[in-house]
């Protein structure tokens, strides 16, 4: 179905090539994984079987691309669009109309389908996506979830032969992820559709592919195989296939439930061994606040010969570095949060998970001074954070938001830096220190929008830490982030914690609150509907237990790496 | 659904049906409906009409709005309605007005000002008669203004592209997703204004502007990008072979008709040639409109499920046009009840036969289909 003979992509002014000397056949009917590290060119691979790459994208393209027999170098993606269909990243920026069932039919449209088709496809898409509800629903209106459904559908309704995904399921909750690869799985088996997809999350994804195309590096030749034996060699891979490895089974389980079969012995050996308690390190104290800078007046304060008012005096934080009691948010009509009551004392870590829309990213505002709740009280350091003015706010918390590129605004990572040691008031250099701590390797001159996913993160996550805030919010951290990545995301955040910093991150990633939460508080419908230690939370949940404590159940084992120092142990 | 408007006291079979995609009514009918009301308004400055005016166009469309984007835009063109009647009045105090009047209200210090700006008058003695032509005069101008807000509140602006001719389709949708540029500009204005903040720096002020303007352009620069890989990868711009020969002639017809529509109305506007002026324009119109539908042959699209154009649209499009018609008929028979005196002062009364015509308006609060109300969708919001 899609063949690639001796491809090899190379952008203007790159070094070396994005892809070189990728061959491979994808047969129809067949769900094939693209996985590997962030990098290593699978947007674009993805791309070149659409024919953006390189009609859209520019660049070079040398071998051949054939897709249903059309060759890519000579067909323009409008040209491809009644037999490949294709969602980005971003299903926001995928969207021409307004409502969903204009969205669904525009592909239709471009193709020039006849009226009663098109409204015949319409109707089985909104069921087969179980979309009929929203049909009439403007897409503004629509959480993350329905959004890529919606997505999905637009491409579908074309009847396209080829469907090529980049990370569908990155930015759902775990449900919502589960409901979109349900729909995939059920259009391979039941239609015959060639499903090509990328995706980050392999926890999620990597049961239901047929085959896993592994890009190792940067212009590695690809390999192409069964699941499991490609995994068996990946740099990237899920913990359940981690565990595989630590135990030795052979062949690898990828699923939770293949795992479950052969983890019989394994939960025998470490019957006797209780997993290792993870409760906040002795001796944490709050990191202490900077002295407090004379904040320069800005341009018209000057003219006007304002001087600048004294900082207040930071009040004693009393053994909670925030608490927040009876929280309401109210957005329009909605209802974000509702008596929503939290605490979170120094050092420790607080995972705020929930689905889509569940008021996660409400709170974090909230408690960082951006949006000021409608009833009850929030402290942070004991003010109030969306009555005091900026400057002083962000010696007490700092946010690093869910796009990262937000906070950036220079035009390179050196004048970033700078800026940041400016408005914190710290000392020169201090913030270029802590980039290269948290991640070496992140070079001066860059600019920041041509940093990769990580680095940037880390480049985001030093601006913030700049001011050294006692409470640090991250609003969905590792989308984007391959396992490394977050592996290294994770010994930051430990290592800040054990300094005394309070954490609390909002993410649907259940595998990274496993790992470092050690507390995890559940939101829906605006409400605190569970808060307590991770393994309690977790472990009960189906939603979100990691996938070790599901292998493992009913012993409370959340990751790889504490059953790893267990058999360490008992060895 | 039940909710205690007018149509729910009519007999069931008449009541509105809820609104759906089959029986949404076209968004031509909802322009036509509030450009009645407009032209209408444009022929009267008794107050008391115009007034009325505004209450016909705030009740449909509190009755008829749905919770789309769009539909919020009516408050600001009642805000933009107030701010024109302001600045007519300010101009107007400040700038004094031609108007003569006996009934002096206050003096403004009047500045002295050179021979050569002589009939510019700043400052002076303000009466009561110039003060009540300004306000009628901006009022009238308020209630056009709101009427166009109400069409822009109840029409999506979408549908009214799907009407286009097949052959300026394409520019259509390259026009819509053009102007959600400017909404999404706005939200992503909001988003870096709070990520400022998280930085700690300062919200306001024109440093804040300068530095978040870059970021912003960038934003919406690739997310333009962003949607037209998107729209040409499924198919935007698909083009189906046509002979030669048509794709010439469409463009002599389409050529030709556009320069005769100009000449034509060259001619009707123009002292002299008032003769061929129109035969001209007419032709002119004919051949354009047969250049855009042979056009049309080279576009493949089709369309899904295009608004139908059934009674309730006329009923709603016919209330509009009988109340503008109406209005000018009334305006000619009695000139007097529409524009009341200001020279001298007089009273304004409300004439009982056109305002029972503005009343006609009403008409689509009861036929056109109801909008789902706001509590139904509010569960997935």
């Amino acid at each position: 179905m899609i063949r690639f003979e001796q491809v090899s992509v190379r952008y203007d002014g790159a070094e070396r090539p994005t892809l070189s000397g990728v061959d491979l056949t994808i047969p129809e009917g067949e769900l094939v994984l693209a996985v590997g590290p962030s990098g290593v060119g699978k947007s674009t691979l993805l791309g070149a079987v659409s024919g953006l790459v390189p009609h859209f994208t520019g660049g070079v393209l040398s071998g051949r691309v054939v897709v249903g027999g059309r060759d890519t170098s000579t067909h323009k993606p409008r040209e491809l669009a009644d037999l490949v269909g294709t969602v980005g990243q971003d299903p926001l920026a995928h969207f021409v109309t307004d409502t969903v069932e204009d969205e669904l039919a525009y592909g239709m449209e471009s193709l020039g389908l006849a009226p009663d088709v098109m409204r015949r496809r319409v109707e089985e898409t909104l069921d087969l996506l179980g979309l009929a509800e929203l049909r009439d629903r403007p897409i503004a209106t629509l959480s993350g979830g329905q959004r890529q459904r919606v997505a999905i559908g637009s491409v579908l309704t074309p009847h396209p032969r080829v469907l090529v995904l980049d990370e569908p399921t990155s930015a759902l909750d775990p449900a919502a992820a589960e409901d979109v690869l349900a729909v995939l799985q059920r259009l391979v088996h039941d239609l015959g559709t060639t499903v090509l997809m990328a995706e980050h999350r392999l926890e999620r994804v990597v049961q239901y592919a047929d085959q896993v195309l592994l890009l190792p590096a940067p212009g590695a030749a690809p390999v192409l195989g069964a699941p499991a034996d490609v995994m068996a060699l990946s740099p990237v891979r899920p913990p359940v296939v981690d565990l595989g490895r630590l135990v030795g089974w052979d062949p690898l389980p990828l699923s939770v439930r293949d795992a479950r079969r052969r983890a019989v012995d394994l939960r025998e050996r470490l019957a006797d061994v209780d997993p290792p308690e993870r409760g906040i390190p002795a001796g944490a104290a709050p990191a202490p606040l900077p002295g407090p800078a004379a904040p320069r007046p800005g341009l018209l304060g000057r003219l006007l010969g304002r001087r600048p008012a004294p900082a207040p005096a930071p009040a004693p934080v009393a053994g909670v570095v925030t608490r927040a009691e009876g929280v309401g948010v109210r957005h329009g009509r909605v209802q974000a949060l509702r008596g929503v009551t939290l605490s979170v004392a120094p050092g420790e870590t607080v995972a705020l998970m929930g689905r889509n829309g569940a008021g996660k990213s409400t709170l974090l505002s909230t408690l960082v001074g951006t949006v000021r709740p409608s009833t009850g009280s929030v402290l942070v350091g004991g003010l109030q954070p969306s009555g005091t003015p900026p400057r002083d706010m962000v010696r007490r918390v700092g946010l690093v938001p869910q796009e990262p590129r937000d906070l950036l605004y220079a035009d390179t990572v050196a004048a970033e830096c700078a800026a940041a040691d400016s408005d914190a008031g710290a000392s020169e250099g201090s913030c270029r220190a802590l980039v290269s701590e948290l991640l070496p390797g992140v070079p001066d001159g860059v600019h920041p929008r041509d940093l990769s996913e990580g680095q940037r993160l880390a480049l985001a996550l030093a601006l913030v830490l700049t001011a050294r805030p006692p409470l640090l919010l991250l609003d969905e951290p590792t989308r984007g982030l391959d396992y490394a990545a977050k592996a290294r995301l994770v010994g930051v955040l430990r290592r800040l914690a054990a300094e005394g910093h309070a954490i609390v991150l909002a993410t649907h990633d259940v595998e990274l609150a496993a790992e470092l939460a050690d507390r995890v508080v559940i939101l829906a419908d605006g409400e605190v509907v569970a808060d307590g230690p991770t393994r309690q939370v977790v472990v009960s949940s189906p939603a979100f237990a990691p996938q070790t404590a599901k292998i493992l159940a009913p012993r409370q084992w959340l990751t790889v790496s504490q059953v790893r120092g267990a058999l360490e142990g008992l060895a | 659904m039940t909710r205690a408007t007018g149509p729910a006291r009519l007999r069931p079979a008449l009541r509105a049906p809820a609104a759906t995609r089959g029986n949404a009514l076209p968004a031509g009918a909802w322009w036509l409906w509030a450009l009645g009301l407009a032209t209408a308004a444009s022929r009267t400055t008794n107050p008391l009409l115009l007034g009325l005016l505004v209450g016909v166009a705030g009740y449909v469309v509190a009755a008829r709005r749905t919770d789309a984007p769009w539909a919020r835009s009516y408050g600001a063109f009642i805000k933009l309605g107030l701010f024109v009647v302001a600045v007519r009045l300010v101009f107007t105090v400040f700038l004094g007005s031609p108007l003569p009047g006996t009934h002096t209200l206050f003096t403004v210090p009047e500045v002295p000002l050179p021979d050569w700006a002589q009939g510019v008058r700043i400052g002076g003695r303000v009466t009561a008669e110039q003060v009540v032509f300004a306000l009628y005069e901006g009022a009238k101008l308020a209630t056009l203004l709101i009427c166009v807000g109400a069409a822009n509140s109840l029409a999506n602006p979408a549908r009214l592209l799907k009407s286009l001719p097949g052959a300026l389709y394409e520019v259509g949708v390259a026009v819509v997703v053009a102007m959600t540029f400017a909404p999404n500009m706005v939200a992503d204005v909001a988003r870096l204004r709070t990520a400022r903040r998280l930085r700690g720096r300062p919200t306001g002020g024109v440093r804040a502007v300068l530095q978040i303007g870059l970021p912003v352009l960038e934003g919406a620069l690739e997310r333009s990008v962003a949607v037209a890989a998107s729209m040409d990868a499924r198919g935007y711009g698909r083009t189906a072979q046509v002979p030669p020969a048509v794709r010439r002639t469409t463009h002599v017809l389409t050529l030709g008709g556009l320069l005769g529509v100009c000449a034509g109305t060259y001619g009707l506007l123009a002292a002299q040639g008032g003769v061929h002026g129109l035969p001209l324009l007419l032709a002119g119109l004919v051949a354009a409109g047969a250049g855009l539908r042979l056009g049309g042959r080279r576009t493949v699209r089709t369309r899904y499920r295009p608004d139908r154009w059934g009674l309730r649209a006329w009923l709603v499009a016919g209330s509009g046009a009988s109340v503008a018609v109406l209005m000018i008929w009334a305006g000619a028979a009695d000139p007097e009840a529409l524009r009341p005196g200001v020279l001298p002062l007089t009273a304004p009364v409300l004439p009982l036969w056109p305002a029972a015509a503005v009343l006609i308006g009403l008409l689509p609060a009861a036929v056109a289909p109801l909008p789902p109300s706001s509590s139904d969708s509010k569960e997935h919001a």
